[in-house]
């Protein structure tokens, strides 16, 4: 072991050898033991594994905050076991306490550890280099060169190349004849540790940040449909970090002018990838604020467009036929784009139209939009296509209460709890509709889709406010790990007497040189040679490197 | 709202089934010689005990040989002693098994770049689309870094261990992840994509090496302890104590290039999902892989904590690249769900 590790490890080792009831440490010495305690390497080891742990089960059982349906269906079909595990907090692991627990003692140990470590190293930086030991051929590397040249270049060739190779270097004065050379390199590397774990401190940060001030709002528009107007009541789902105030969410606005969507068609029909989306982009106008400078461009996946710091992505699409129900009367109940959303690569699209104005009952339909529409046996009505080539509404209706409690519900279905089916004669009334055409209720209420089928865009706005700075903090930590991955501590000594191996041809010089490294260095040896062919080629003679097996 | 991005299935037609067909040839002939690389790399592991003896039988020889020149010289005692210290010097046996076996990878190797590079023109992009294509650039890698390696150091004598392994990948590839050659759907389509699973499968070749070697150190670890003397052809391999500073080695390049994947991942996915982490269980995977692998190097930095603790630590993060590999991508559902089976 080397002497810088001995005293590390004696540093570290003390913590764990303290006596764990240590008598009469007080209340004090108490607080300091847990605060060694946490900060130590240990700890951190602990904490990392445990932190790794617990973010499995949130890879295992869906998340509310990615997808609070799977989650509701989830608890559905495990009638015993669900609610326990959402006791646990199982289904939103990533925003728990026990979770937030381990990151924030882990946080605690980082910084417990790296602030004094920061301190020491800056210390370190400035201190001087030790003297040469007195017996280099003690050391874990050590070389001897005899070289023909005078004592005095033999120390500014050492100088030179070692400060070429970026190490500090002190050259003492000469003892007995004898002159030594002391050199240190790599103390970049313990910058590049400490960079990177400040950097991680920072990333965590900004990404609380974005959490705490952040929001995300997504919303479906339709093809030509009037323009969207960014505002708290305006989005389908809003989620709004805890410090966000409503007034931060800027009223600018955008339309879907066109969507541009091509499938794949060019593959065999059985081919899982027949009718795959190849490429969707849209036309958009948008406009800064409510009345302001309009704007036409495209807004691509993968390109975001940038609205009054909130940026606005396209991540979907899907049809919103064109529904109108006219009572029988004639009077018109609803006349809308209702957005069905895609189940299947064939875009079989599910949807509820949901017709509040009916009387004496709320009316609402459920069922399917189909681009392509077929009918298979197997599985009722199909649609083999995403693109528009049949395109078929498959519809059953409820009559009765559409909204029973105040409960938010999703607009793809209808909650029947306080509805009846509507029945023809003694089975459910059901029914195709296809573009241009209307179809009667058995009361006489009608329904009809229009001609043209247009699209939806699913648009995502997000406000992010750290995510430069934890851009940011993640490259330059990566840089830090690099620097600390690669560089190498390491001391060199090198004495240089006159007389050569014999002790009497003064033309010739003999060098001793020795090296110690921090941790653990196969290639010691490795460097210390070349680093004295370096000096020997600076003197103009042939590298007689020794060079062994070393490794 | 991430619901409408299940269906967002991974796609694409296939463009060239002549040189899709072309690729599927390279990976099986590939898969043959490589199995005989593992044959030959076999065949000098078990040489190893009769190249020892033979050898110390010509060192015991020569010295005798020197001895008695020595004596015949009698007078100059120097000579005797330098006779004494240097060990004769005898060239190392030639070992023609393992120079086949490593002219037998590189010609493996090249038939999997061939494989690559044809699956690659059938489909007109990088070939990182699917498990499949995953699979094979991983394969292609491992070797890579092998060979790479070997032009650096004489590491034949874990020719075996990780041509097997390899073989292995290219025979789950064929068999269970293929995958026909297809285009790619929207959202993958940004070069993030390229560089953010190219890096991922770089570093993971390297984590599979690592895996590998630290399985050798827990060999030799093992036969270290119980003094061995049954398989002696594994002192072909370096000892229990090279292993673990090996891994050490490879494992220190490997995690910055999955810090790199982790920074890469979450550049994408802004762009394509317009947020940087939305904890999917991919994204979950991929730091947990990070955080084992920063405990391993933080046991190896902490007293009492290297050698077999540490190489536990190695074993668990590999555990977990495979898991990632083969567990989610197929069967957790998440936004990552393109494993094209
Ligand atoms: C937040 C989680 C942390 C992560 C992801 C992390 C990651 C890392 C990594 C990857 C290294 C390797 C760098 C190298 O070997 O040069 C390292 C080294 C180190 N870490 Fe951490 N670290 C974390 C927390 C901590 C904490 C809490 C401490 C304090 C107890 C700590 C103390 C150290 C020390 C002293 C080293 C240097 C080891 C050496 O090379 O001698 N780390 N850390």
């Amino acid at each position: 072991m080397t002497q810088t590790e001995t005293a590390k490890n004696a540093r570290s080792g003390r913590d764990s050898k303290q006596p764990l009831l240590a008598p009469k440490i007080g209340f004090f010495g108490m607080l300091r033991w847990l605060w060694r305690q946490l900060t130590s390497m240990r700890t951190a080891l602990f904490l990392l594994l445990l932190l790794a742990v617990a973010a499995v089960p949130g890879s295992i059982f869906p998340q509310r905050s990615i997808d609070a349906g799977r989650v509701a269906t989830y608890l559905e079909q495990h009638k015993t076991v669900g609610p326990l595990l959402d006791k646990l907090s199982m289904f939103d692991v990533f925003g728990s306490p026990w979770f937030a627990a381990i990151y924030l003692l882990l946080l605690v140990s980082l910084v417990g550890c790296v602030l004094p470590r920061c301190a020491i190293h800056l210390k370190a930086l400035r201190s001087p280099l030790p003297r040469v030991p007195k017996r280099i051929e003690r050391l874990p590397a050590t070389a001897e060169r005899d070289v023909p040249a005078a004592s005095g270049d033999v120390v500014a060739a050492a100088r030179e190349t070692l400060r070429r190779k970026g190490y500090r270097v002190r050259v003492d004065d000469p003892v007995d004849g004898t002159q030594a050379i002391v050199a240190e390199g790599g103390r970049l590397r313990e910058t590049g540790n400490l960079i990177f774990h400040l950097c991680l401190l920072v990333l965590v940060l900004a990404v609380a940040a974005d959490h705490l001030m952040g929001w995300r709002g997504d919303v479906i528009v339709p093809e030509g449909s009037d323009p969207f107007v960014s505002a708290v009541g305006s989005y389908n789902t809003l989620d709004l970090g805890p410090w966000v105030r409503t007034s931060d969410i800027k009223p600018w606005s955008i339309t879907v002018d066109h969507l541009d969507v091509t499938f794949e068609k060019d593959v065999a029909k059985s081919s899982p990838q027949y009718g795959q989306p190849r490429d969707f982009v849209a036309s958009v106008t948008t406009s800064p604020t409510p009345n302001g400078k309009q704007t036409k461009r495209t807004l691509e996946v993968n390109d975001a467009v940038k609205l009054d710091g909130t940026s606005v992505y396209l991540l979907g699409n899907g049809y919103a036929p064109m529904i109108t129900v006219k009572s029988p009367a004639g009077k018109v109940l609803y006349h809308q784009e209702t957005p069905f959303l895609p189940q299947d690569n064939g875009y079989r699209s599910v949807g509820a139209i949901k017709v509040p104005a009916a009387s004496p009952k709320q009316l609402g339909f459920y069922g399917f939009f189909l681009p392509t529409a077929e009918f298979s046996n197997t599985q009722g009505p199909i649609s083999t296509y995403a693109g528009l080539s049949n395109p078929e509404l498959v519809i059953g209706a409820y009559q009765g209460t559409l909204f029973p409690s105040s409960l938010p519900q999703s607009v793809y279905s209808l909650d029947t709890q306080k509805m009846t089916q509507v029945m023809d004669g003694n089975k459910p009334w059901n029914a195709v509709v296809r573009p241009g055409q209307t179809v009667k209720l058995p009361d006489g209420t009608t329904i009809s889709m229009a001609k043209t089928v247009p699209r939806w865009a699913g648009l995502s706005a997000r406000y992010d406010p750290g995510k430069g700075t934890a851009l940011t903090a993640a490259l330059l930590g990566l840089a830090g790990l690099i620097m600390s991955m690669t560089l190498r501590r390491r001391r060199i000594f090198v004495k240089i007497r006159t007389g050569g191996a014999d002790d009497t041809d003064t033309a010739s010089t003999l060098i001793s040189a020795g090296a110690l490294a921090k941790g653990e260095d196969p290639r010691l040896q490795v460097a210390l040679d070349a680093l004295l062919d370096g000096v020997e080629r600076r003197l103009g003679t042939t590298p007689t490197s020794q060079a062994g097996p070393a490794r | 709202m991430n619901s409408f991005l299940h269906f967002l299935d991974f796609g694409g037609h296939s463009t060239d089934v002549g040189l899709s067909n072309l690729s599927n040839n390279f990976l099986y002939a590939s898969a043959v010689v490589l199995g005989l690389a593992m044959l030959s790399f076999a065949a000098d592991l078990a040489g190893y005990p009769g190249r020892v003896a033979r050898e110390e039988a010509r060192r015991a020889e020569l010295a005798g040989e020197q001895q008695a020149v020595a004596a015949e010289a009698a007078g100059s005692t120097t000579v005797l002693q330098r006779t004494v210290e240097t060990a004769p010097a005898i060239p190392h046996e030639k070992r023609q098994w393992a120079g086949i076996g490593m002219a037998l990878t590189w010609l493996g190797w090249l038939l999997l770049a061939a494989c690559v590079v044809f699956r690659s023109a059938s489909v007109g992009r990088p070939p990182l689309g699917n498990m499949y294509e995953f699979a094979i650039v991983g394969a292609f890698f491992v070797l890579l870094a092998f060979l790479l390696w070997n032009l650096k150091r004489d590491v034949r004598s874990l020719g075996i261990f990780v041509v097997g392994p390899t073989l292995l990948t290219e025979m789950l590839a064929a068999l269970i992840f293929y995958t026909a050659a297809s285009e790619l759907l929207p959202s993958l389509k940004n070069y993030w994509l390229t560089i953010h699973v190219t890096v991922a499968i770089m570093s993971v070749a390297l984590f599979t090496i690592a895996f590998s070697t630290t399985i050798l150190y827990f060999v030799q670890k093992w036969r270290e302890d119980i003094h061995d003397t049954k398989y002696k052809f594994m002192d072909a391999v370096p000892g229990s104590e090279v292993m673990d500073r090996t891994t050490y080695g490879l494992l220190i390049i490997a995690f910055p290039l999955w810090t790199f994947t982790l920074i890469a991942g979450a550049i994408w996915a802004q762009k394509a999902w317009g947020h940087y982490w939305s904890w999917d269980p991919k994204e979950v995977w991929t730091l947990v892989i990070w955080v084992v692998y920063a405990a391993y190097l933080h046991a190896r930095a902490t007293a009492g904590w290297s050698g077999k603790k540490a190489a536990y630590l190695a074993l668990a993060g590999f555990a977990c690249v495979l898991f990632n590999f083969c567990v989610v991508n197929v069967f957790i559902v998440g936004m990552h769900s393109y494993s094209g089976m």
